[in-house]
């Protein structure tokens, strides 16, 4: 047991590969055990990541949980493995996700059936892979490989033009992250390490530093990458074909999990390995965000199909979260990561919903609905309940998210605040206009009228979903608490290596940390 | 004193068991009259005796056994040996791959195994000479077996069009080769790398004993330019054999014509063998016109990479993809020689020997599976021929997905490491600006490579490939190198370690 709870988060990372494993030795034409297997595999996966965060220190600022080996000498790369209040959520929300798409294809997926759940744990691996790593150089292999089976879950298990969206997808990915590589071994040249740990020290004693155009460089080298993985407005149309061609899973694992990558890699690197350059660059970016969120809404009120609207409605709520990182304060930063969850969550629960609809009616597009709350009120209700968290409703988790970034763009600027608010009523409209569309009125349709309602599985899904909705609005704390520490420590650095740019505005962010908590119960109200 | 020793002549024991080898297959050829396959066996068991010429000359490493022999125009070092073992992984892999595609075109002759166990030897030479007329030599042996095994398919046009493209482009470029010889005789005097290492190049710029960057020997503006000369005439011959730009047309021709499996063996034998060549003379003997070869290296690596990645983005026949895929990989290659040659240090040519390593497995086994799902006569070899194989022969497709994702450079296996340490090389000796168009090439890259990957898989419809079973040998060739790939994406340092014990030529 010692040798399991020093490696927790090695047996939390491959235990999907060893499902894998398993799978891989069922025959593939047994397929409800296949989908058994599967379901039983990443459920043990969650517990895991539950136990994780309830056992994840409150008042340690730094790592958790580390492990590190030497895994290849030369160059020095570690098995360095460690979480903190950033990752430690969002590996939370995957382990949560991964049960809940595998769910989700339950009747969806049909052919090939043990090859997609390969694909989906192989899938879980790399991306709680991403999420632990502390070495550059295994942080970027997970990054890599994680590729392969979602560019496979698109391309041979999708919709219509699947191949041109999973290649479409890979190669924006892979644009990015090859500017990424260079980056990083333009990092280890100058450090001689991989190790994140080390590289942060090294900056912090002054050991390291950078000429201002070769850390605006770098910045720029990591924030691409990170921010086609958002995807930021102008680099996000790979993901309205990738996420509209994905099957159901594939878009739940996309929108949930993929796109908070690339936020997570901001926090993880961007920020703290170059904050003047982050600093320096915040007001464009901030401006990019809010074009992101403005843009993203108003693309997504006229998509005629339902599964690309969601799409674009995830170009918007990214936005906020970017908006969030780069305000540099307590709330800004607090409300981008647990918005990151929200939205996992949220737009999860939307794809899943979705696919339901197209399950029964083999079609995605708004004008073929109408009058669905008269013939399937039970998947109408979930359908309004996660909608209404999407938009943003005090009590659900969207509010929590949203008000907080907001607030910390005020604090950096009013105009950002007050162009994000605009975003908040924009996605009101559009969510609240389709589901208009959708459910309420008379059934135009006669395919309409005979769609069978939720059956069990669906129910669990989807009440699992709505409870964690509800939960994340009503009581935030046991998350918000989870990040204190690490956010507190992160502005704080920021601050610190920056003062001389915006003294005013990270100190005010650091005495914010305080308050914090009445702003949350505040928002409650 | 010019008395031959008993070690003189150990020392050539890899390429003397070779050649004997060959010569015995080549004589018992006309009295094997049923199972000719017996003939590649024969010469597999050479490969493998010659493999252990080399084991034992490698044990004796740790003894400093090694060494010069035939008044230094040959030598037995690490660098020598890792190439040696280069080219008889290859042999062997090629050896395999080749017994049931001969019986299955109909050419089933002994003189093919012969061939390629010559083509060896030749490169065996050429990674060992420390002599400029024997490095020639060795490139000759090795051009004109290829030249043959090209054509092999003797009733096939494409194939008799290949071997005639090759053999008239690279006769001009071992011609060329030849002249730059000779202007570095002109300059130096002499035609051995060690004792052309001991001298200064006029006009160059790394040879500062003070260190102060000034040239030691002032030299004269015209001897400069007839090193550029001597520089340039003997990269356009090494630069044909392993096909980097300007100098790579022919590849995707020759390698589309050639048999598969001597696609398999030209595109990674003889061009380790030119690269290998190419390290000894410009790192080695010739180190001191460093600068010069910079840029021509430098330019040539930018040209190489990018044509070969640009002509397989449009290609829709596999074998011709592959060749200009390796066009590309050469192009990678180069870009750890110009490391190599700004750093003067280990780091680049260690990257080199470890990606040549990497490329020899995945290319190897890419080529021998792609001659056994094209099918009688090679038919099959358009990427539409493979719709829907991954549904039809699952084993077989999986093999090939790992081949081709490694050759795009997928993490945990050999192709990416192998790119890895060039860029890391390269930005160590801050070619930013080249290790940029390199990561960006390679991203184009993974546009064809999956372009197959995606018909084996996403496509519907029935596959025109062989389906047929796969043989034993040519099995027990993929499991090499699938395996090999694994482990060298998971645990690189065993070779890495070896490649850079091996990375410095001598002199």
């Amino acid at each position: 047991m010692d040798w399991l709870s020093e490696h927790s988060l090695t047996v939390l990372t491959f235990l999907p590969l060893a499902g894998v494993l398993i799978l891989a030795f069922v025959s593939p034409d047994s397929v409800k055990r296949i989908r058994w297997i599967a379901l039983i595999v990443s459920l043990v996966e969650f517990l895991l990541t539950v136990k994780l965060f309830s056992a994840f220190s409150l008042h340690e600022p730094g790592m958790q949980f580390v492990e590190d080996h030497p895994w290849i000498t030369s160059p020095a790369i570690g098995y360095h493995l460690g979480v903190d209040g950033l990752s430690v959520l969002l590996i939370l929300l995957t382990g949560f996700l991964t049960p809940l798409s595998i769910l989700a294809s339950w009747t969806g997926i049909t052919s090939r059936v043990k090859e997609f759940h390969l694909f989906l744990l192989a899938l879980e691996t790399g991306m709680i892979g991403v999420f632990v790593s502390l070495d550059l150089f295994l942080f970027f292999l997970f990054w890599e490989a994680m590729l392969i089976p979602m560019y496979f879950l698109i391309g041979v298990w999708g919709h219509g033009r699947r191949l041109y969206a999973a290649l479409k997808f890979i190669l924006y990915t892979m644009a990015g992250s090859a500017l990424m590589l260079v980056a990083i071994l333009y990092l280890y040249n100058a450090t001689g390490t991989f190790n994140l740990q080390s590289i942060s020290e090294q900056l912090a004693s002054g050991q390291l530093a950078f000429t201002p155009k070769v850390e605006n460089l770098l910045f720029w080298a990591f924030f691409v990458a990170f921010a086609i993985k958002v995807p930021l407005f102008p680099l996000h149309t790979w993901l309205p074909d990738a996420h509209t061609e994905a099957p159901t899973a594939g878009s739940v694992i996309l929108a949930g999990v993929l796109l908070k990558m690339g936020t997570y890699g901001m926090l993880r690197f961007c920020l703290p390995l170059f904050p003047h350059a982050a600093v320096a660059y915040a007001p464009i970016i901030s401006v990019i965000a809010i074009i992101g969120i403005l843009y993203g809404a108003l693309v997504s009120m006229v998509q005629p199909d339902l599964k690309r609207l969601v799409a674009y409605s995830s170009v918007a709520h990214l936005g906020f979260v970017v908006l969030g990182i780069f305000a540099f304060n307590v709330n800004g930063v607090e409300g981008a990561i647990y918005q990151m969850c929200n939205h996992g969550v949220s737009t999860g629960a939307l794809f899943i919903l979705v696919g339901m609809l197209y399950d029964r009616r083999h079609t995605r597009l708004i004008r073929d609905f109408g009058g669905l709350s008269t013939t399937v009120p039970i998947l109408g209700m979930f359908f309004m309940i996660v909608t209404l968290s999407s938009l943003g409703l005090p009590m659900m988790n969207g509010f929590v998210g949203e008000f907080l970034i907001i607030l910390g763009a005020f604090r950096r600027h009013a105009a950002y605040g007050a162009l994000a608010a605009v975003g908040v009523i924009f996605a009101a409209v559009y969510l609240l206009w389709m589901y208009q569309r959708v459910f309420l009125g008379e059934v135009t349709n006669d395919k309409n009228r005979a769609i069978p309602d939720c059956n069990w599985r669906e129910k669990a899904m989807m009440i699992a979903m709505v409870l964690v909705i509800l939960w994340m609005g009503i009581y935030p704390q046991p998350f918000l608490r989870r990040m204190d520490q690490t956010v507190n420590q992160m502005v704080e650095h920021i601050g610190l290596a920056t003062t001389s740019v915006t003294p005013a505005a990270t100190q005010a962010a650091a005495r914010q940390a305080g308050p914090k908590a009445g702003v949350v119960t505040e928002a409650r109200r | 004193m010019t008395t031959v020793q008993a070690v003189d002549v150990l020392r050539l024991l890899p390429e003397i068991i070779l050649s004997a080898f060959a010569i015995l297959v080549m004589v018992l050829d006309p009295f094997v009259k049923i199972r000719k396959s017996s003939l590649g066996w024969l010469a597999l068991v050479g490969v493998i005796g010659a493999a252990l010429g080399v084991a034992g000359m490698g044990m004796v490493w740790t003894y400093q056994a090694l060494g010069n022999s035939f008044r230094d125009s040959f030598v037995v070092d690490p660098f020598s040996l890792y190439f040696i073992s280069i080219f008889l992984l290859v042999a062997a892999l090629t050896i395999l791959g080749s017994l049931r595609y001969l019986e299955r075109e109909k050419v089933n002759y002994g003189e093919y195994y012969a061939l390629i166990l010559m083509a060896t030897v030749g490169a065996c030479f050429m990674a060992s000479s420390t002599e400029l007329i024997m490095i020639f030599i060795g490139l000759e042996i090795s051009s004109i077996s290829t030249y043959i095994l090209a054509g092999f398919k003797r009733h096939d046009a494409q194939s008799n069009e290949a071997s005639l493209k090759y053999f008239l482009l690279g006769s001009f470029a071992t011609a060329f080769f030849l002249y730059g010889v000779a202007f570095v005789y002109g300059l130096t005097g002499t035609t051995n790398l060690i004792a052309i290492a001991n001298q200064d190049f006029p006009g160059s710029l790394v040879k500062d004993v003070g260190g102060s960057g000034v040239p030691v020997n002032g030299g004269l503006a015209a001897t400069s330019h007839f090193l550029w000369i001597a520089v340039i005439l003997m990269f356009v011959g090494i630069a044909f054999k392993s096909s980097t730009a300007p100098f790579q047309i022919w590849t995707p021709d020759v390698y589309q014509g050639a048999p598969a499996p001597v696609s398999a063996l030209l595109s990674t034998g003889p061009k380790a063998a030119a690269f290998a060549i190419f390290l000894r003379i410009f790192l080695g003997g010739m180190a001191n016109a460093g600068s010069v070869t910079f840029w021509v290296v430098w330019a040539s690596a930018l040209l190489t990479m990018c044509l070969g990645n640009l002509g397989a983005l449009f290609q829709s026949n596999v074998k011709r993809l592959l060749g200009y895929s390796s066009i590309a990989h050469a192009g990678y290659v180069l870009v750890g020689i110009a490391a190599a040659l700004r750093l003067g240090e280990d780091e680049g040519s260690a990257s080199v020997l470890f990606y040549l390593v990497a490329y020899a497995l995945m290319n190897v086994g890419a080529f021998v599976l792609v001659a056994h799902l094209a099918g009688t006569g090679e038919r099959a070899t358009s990427i539409d021929d493979y719709t829907g194989l991954g549904y039809a022969r699952p084993g077989v497709a999986a093999v090939l997905s790992v081949l081709l994702l490694s050759l795009a450079g997928l993490p945990i296996t050999a192709g990416f490491f192998a790119k890895f340490y060039v860029f890391r090389a390269a930005i160590h000796a801050h070619l930013i600006g080249l290790t940029i168009v390199a990561v960006l090439n390679s991203v184009v890259s993974w546009y064809y490579y999956l372009k197959i990957v995606m018909a084996m898989y996403m496509r519907e419809g029935q596959t025109a490939a062989a389906t047929s079973a796969v043989p034993r040998p040519l099995g027990a060739a993929l499991f090499v190198c699938v395996v090999g790939i694994l482990f060298l994406g998971l645990f690189p340092n065993l070779v890495l370690d070896l490649a850079n014990l091996s990375a410095r030529p001598l002199p």
